[in-house]
């Protein structure tokens, strides 16, 4: 008897008992199913993870206030904007790593375009931004000097917000918009950088000062609320991060022992390690769906056991037919093989179809892979081997005379 | 079985000729069954030989013995034995499965047995919508697929009225009119007197080896 054979045989008995095949297949399927959806999603947390990381731009340290004492009183991290406009030029000048930085304040607020308006950040900031973060325009141009020393009436529109604001076709650059009934000339579009970044809208720092967000929680009228500056090159981040912590104690006048009041980040190393812990979530969630695909395996061997039991005859009458041992084997391998298979593959459509209504319902982006379906695919082969092997064994060890006298 | 040793047949020798039909008969326990699985190569002896053709099988492996029932021996059974989820054609095609061969051969020659036995119009039918005599016959179609050296019919009649197992030993008499061996187990006597050949067991002995001979013999009714 070849494989083939034994693959015909196994589809037909299958198919005379199509419900308690489906049933028997079905921990396979909800196990291959939860494997390829927990795969599709981890996929999906790290992808958007590598897109926020590459939007951060590379080398780029991050500068944020950090806790402050006011009169002995231990504020919150981010309550006073300790870092300021001469800050930014202080890292700029002082240190040679330091490529380029720029200060920012944010808030949100509406932004209005004839009938149409749209909420979103608006970030005050200098040209150096964007040199930072390696964002290059779509359209248009960056700001210019007097617009960013005398509070020129100008924004530069990150791409989502174009696309709300105006209609497709309709070239934005000359236009004019409201933010805060201010009325301001568009005078970029950024290209796209991903759907969180691109949700902004940048004026000059001063014209955000002086119309918009204020310095009412700054130190004084010079504050910015965080700085982002960019190394020249991977291997000086470490370098520059302890020079410019050093340079602004200084200027801050932190005496030694006392607590730094801003901290300074590096957000693609941080990222990088919260890609690892998804990455260890996932793998658990993988573990635990796997937990399915034994109980799955389990189940399918003992219904294997109760049908080698029920055709304890039909076994004997193989036998007497000139069936060797081994075509017995294979025959009942082959059932376990073609319920594993089949769930296997029923699951590795659910599990599509559940990551994408996962994808719709939480808004999550989730990616699904071929190696994901492989892998599934092949523990399903597994399972149909390892627990189809034990009835298969049963079933060709039974005495043909035996067997022919049940009933 | 059981750990319990039964010496079901002792110091039974004879030799079964190409083209002879032969019953074995003897009560309840005399050893029928048991000598019946040993030359259907489904049991062997503890002691002794069985030749087919000249090779003792006896000292053949599990697997070899496999390969040589799928081609030497036919099996009828006094309950038929039909896979009840497929059907006639299907039936009569399964020996050959282990024969290797293919789908297309084993479908042709399982409807050349069927119509050697009178069941052609049967061939799509299930056991379960066919009567008693007719899942025999499909049972003999199965058991002569594979042209084997000796068809082995246990009871062959046992369930069947006796009008109905008339005509199942007349189809045994034409086959073996056409040349093929046959050995029936039996305990009926009237069957047992219609072959030309009968063995008697008892207690696992054998008691008799007679051969009747021929009111007219077969040489001088040919001429």
């Amino acid at each position: 008897m070849t494989v083939l054979q034994g693959f015909q045989i196994a589809l037909h008995a299958l198919r005379l008992n199509p419900l308690r095949s489906f049933l028997t297949m079905l921990g396979i399927v909800i196990g291959v199913a939860s494997i390829v959806t927990v795969f599709a999603i981890g996929a999906g947390a790290q992808l958007r993870l590598q897109e926020q990381i590459r939007s951060i731009g590379a080398n780029v340290l991050m500068i944020t206030p950090g806790a402050v004492y006011q009169g002995g009183v231990r504020l919150k991290e981010g309550t006073k904007l300790t870092m300021t406009e001469s800050d930014v030029q202080a890292i700029l000048e002082q240190i040679p790593e330091v490529q380029a930085a720029a200060g920012s304040i944010a808030g949100t607020a509406q932004t209005i375009h004839e009938s149409k308006n749209w909420n979103t950040t608006i970030n005050g900031t200098t040209t150096g931004h964007f040199m930072v973060r390696d964002w290059q325009l779509s359209s248009g141009r960056f700001f210019s000097g007097p617009e960013e020393t005398g509070a020129g009436k100008v924004v530069i529109l990150g791409s989502t917000v174009a696309r709300e604001l105006f209609a497709p076709g309709d070239d934005p650059i000359g236009a004019q918009i409201r933010i805060m009934n201010v009325p301001l000339e568009v005078v970029g579009v950024l290209d796209r950088k991903g759907p969180a970044q691109d949700d902004v809208a940048f004026v000059p720092l001063s014209t955000a000062k002086l119309r918009f967000l204020g310095s009412a929680s700054g130190i004084n009228r010079d504050s910015v609320a965080y700085i982002i500056a960019k190394v020249a090159a991977d291997g000086q981040m470490a370098g520059a991060r302890s020079e410019i912590e050093s340079l602004l104690r200084q200027r801050h006048r932190i005496p030694v022992g006392q607590e730094d009041d801003f901290k300074v980040q590096d957000p693609a190393a941080a990222m990088e390690a919260q890609q690892g812990a998804i990455r260890t979530v996932a793998l658990l969630l993988v573990a635990i769906a796997s937990v399915s695909l034994l109980v799955g395996g389990i189940s399918i061997m003992n219904v294997m056991i109760v049908s080698v039991t029920e055709r304890t005859r039909e076994i004997g009458i193989r036998r007497a037919l000139g069936g060797r041992m081994r075509d017995i084997r294979l025959q009942f391998i082959c059932e376990a093989l073609v319920l594993c298979l089949l769930g296997g593959a029923i699951g590795v459509v659910g599990g599509i179809a559940l990551s994408m209504t996962v994808a719709r319902m939480a808004g999550w982006i989730t990616s699904v892979d071929s190696e994901a379906i492989g892998l599934a695919l092949v523990f399903s082969i597994a399972t149909g081997l390892v627990f189809g092997f034990y009835p298969a064994h049963k079933a060709s060890k039974l005495s043909p005379i035996e067997a022919l006298k049940t009933e | 079985m059981d750990g319990v040793a039964v010496t079901a047949v002792r110091n039974v020798s004879f030799d079964i000729a190409r083209g002879e039909i032969l019953a074995v008969m003897g009560p309840s326990g005399s050893g029928k069954s048991t000598l019946m699985n040993m030359i259907g190569l489904l049991d062997l002896p503890s002691e002794g030989a069985i030749y087919l053709e000249r090779e003792n099988v006896a000292d053949l492996s599990e697997d070899r013995r496999s390969v040589l029932r799928a081609r030497s021996i036919g099996f009828v059974f006094q309950s038929y034995n039909l896979l009840a989820r497929h059907n006639a054609v299907e039936n009569v095609a399964l020996p050959l499965v282990y024969c290797g061969v293919n789908r297309k051969e084993r479908i042709t020659r399982a409807e050349q047995s069927l119509e050697a036995v009178g069941m052609l119009h049967r061939a799509q039918h299930f056991p379960r919508q066919l009567s008693g005599g007719e899942q025999q016959r499909i049972a003999i179609a199965r058991a002569l697929i594979a042209s084997p050296l000796i068809v082995l019919a246990d009871e062959p009649t046992g369930a069947l009225d006796s009008r109905t197992g008339g005509e199942i030993l007349a189809l045994f008499d034409a086959l073996n009119e056409a040349g093929q061996t046959i050995v029936m187990i039996t305990h009926d006597p009237g069957i047992a007197t219609r072959c030309r050949r009968t063995i008697r067991l008892h207690d696992g002995q054998l008691v008799s080896d007679e051969t009747q001979l021929p009111l007219v013999p077969k040489r001088v009714a040919a001429s």
